[in-house]
């Protein structure tokens, strides 16, 4: 990519952004308008993909609501996101969650992380 | 009815994407408009018609041949590697050896953009004119791209000049009309348009107001 076009896209990536992966649990603060008043909703949910680099990123936040599976996806670095706060570190070994979708109930758990075991041997 | 067109050439940089006012993402392209330089100012009176050539572009002097090179020495211009010209009714506002930068253009602005097209080779009726090929089952035997009949048999007994059939594709001057500028960033003299224009990365695009809605959304 040109390097002109790289520092355009620095110059809109927020900072701000916390480090969280697939299978984490997230509440995503989304500003909301209406009308012409502005609210905040939380989104809660595990991020269920993350994919794209750069101001393109994007990442996929799944709960399931009243029963009802939903998923919204969000420009990492959007100005509609007021803030992201990471809940709970999940451990999984998948980059993308997919099959969390066809799991209900007990199943559909993620265990969360332990605190990261020294190198051992 | 006095058009006044603007122009300036450029090097297409690039995609990328920005968010707007309302949070919204804009698929933008960059462009590295100027700087531009007034090379020769076409008059009614002399050459017919009105227009402004414009060069870009760095060059080796010794490149340049005598006609075009003792033109340029003879009003102090330094040889440029494109010219384009631009057909307007104000070209007698410009003067010779007038810079012009990427400022030309504003944002919320409407513009049209030349450049070269990517070539795309020999490619057949499917990609090069959209036809729909033959069935993907029932029969269909190594046809599955072919274009299919291309005519009658004894009645006319000939196939009709000018129908669609494989060929070159790309490589060609195209116009995209009505784009609008995102946004200008003088300094750096980049010029952010809405949706994606001619040309590969790093070609030369020409930019001017829109003949279609450039001169009324004023």
């Amino acid at each position: 990519m040109h390097t002109q076009i790289q520092e355009l896209e620095k110059a809109a990536l927020r900072s701000d952004v916390p480090d969280f992966r697939p299978g984490d649990t997230l509440e995503v603060h989304v500003r909301v308008v209406e009308g012409n008043r502005s609210r905040i909703q939380v989104f809660k949910g595990f991020v269920l993909r993350r994919q794209g680099g750069g101001i393109r990123e994007t990442f996929t936040v799944r709960k399931v609501s009243y029963g009802v599976g939903v998923e919204r996806t969000f420009p990492v670095h959007s100005p509609v996101i007021e803030k992201i706060t990471l809940v709970t570190r999940g451990d999984v070994r998948r980059a993308k969650l997919y099959y969390m979708r066809d799991l209900r109930g007990k199943a559909a758990r993620i265990r969360e992380k332990r605190e990261a075991l020294p190198a051992a041997k | 009815m006095a058009k006044q067109i603007k122009g300036v050439l450029g090097k297409k940089l690039g995609m990328t994407q920005v968010f707007d006012e309302t949070n919204r993402v804009i698929p933008v392209t960059v462009v590295e408009a100027g700087p531009c330089v007034v090379t020769r100012v076409r008059t009614p009176e002399k050459d017919g018609y009105s227009a402004v050539q414009l060069g870009y572009g760095q060059i080796d002097p010794r490149k340049v041949n005598k006609p075009l090179g003792d033109y340029l020495r003879k009003h102090d211009i330094t040889p440029r590697r494109y010219f384009a010209e631009v057909r307007t009714d104000d070209a007698s506002e410009y003067t010779l050896g007038q810079e012009i930068l990427a400022d030309a253009f504003e944002a919320g602005q409407y513009i049209d953009v030349t450049g070269k097209s990517k070539g795309k080779g020999f490619a057949g009726v499917m990609k090069r004119h959209n036809f729909r090929g033959l069935g993907a089952s029932h029969g269909t035997q190594r046809k599955h791209r072919s274009p299919g009949s291309i005519g009658g048999c004894a009645t006319p007994g000939r196939v009709f000049k000018g129908l669609r059939m494989a060929g070159r594709m790309g490589n060609v001057r195209t116009t995209v009309q009505s784009l609008k500028v995102h946004a200008v960033d003088a300094e750096k003299g980049l010029i952010l348009i809405k949706g994606a224009i001619p040309g590969a990365n790093g070609s030369l695009v020409l930019i001017r107001t829109a003949a279609k809605k450039g001169v009324a959304a004023k």
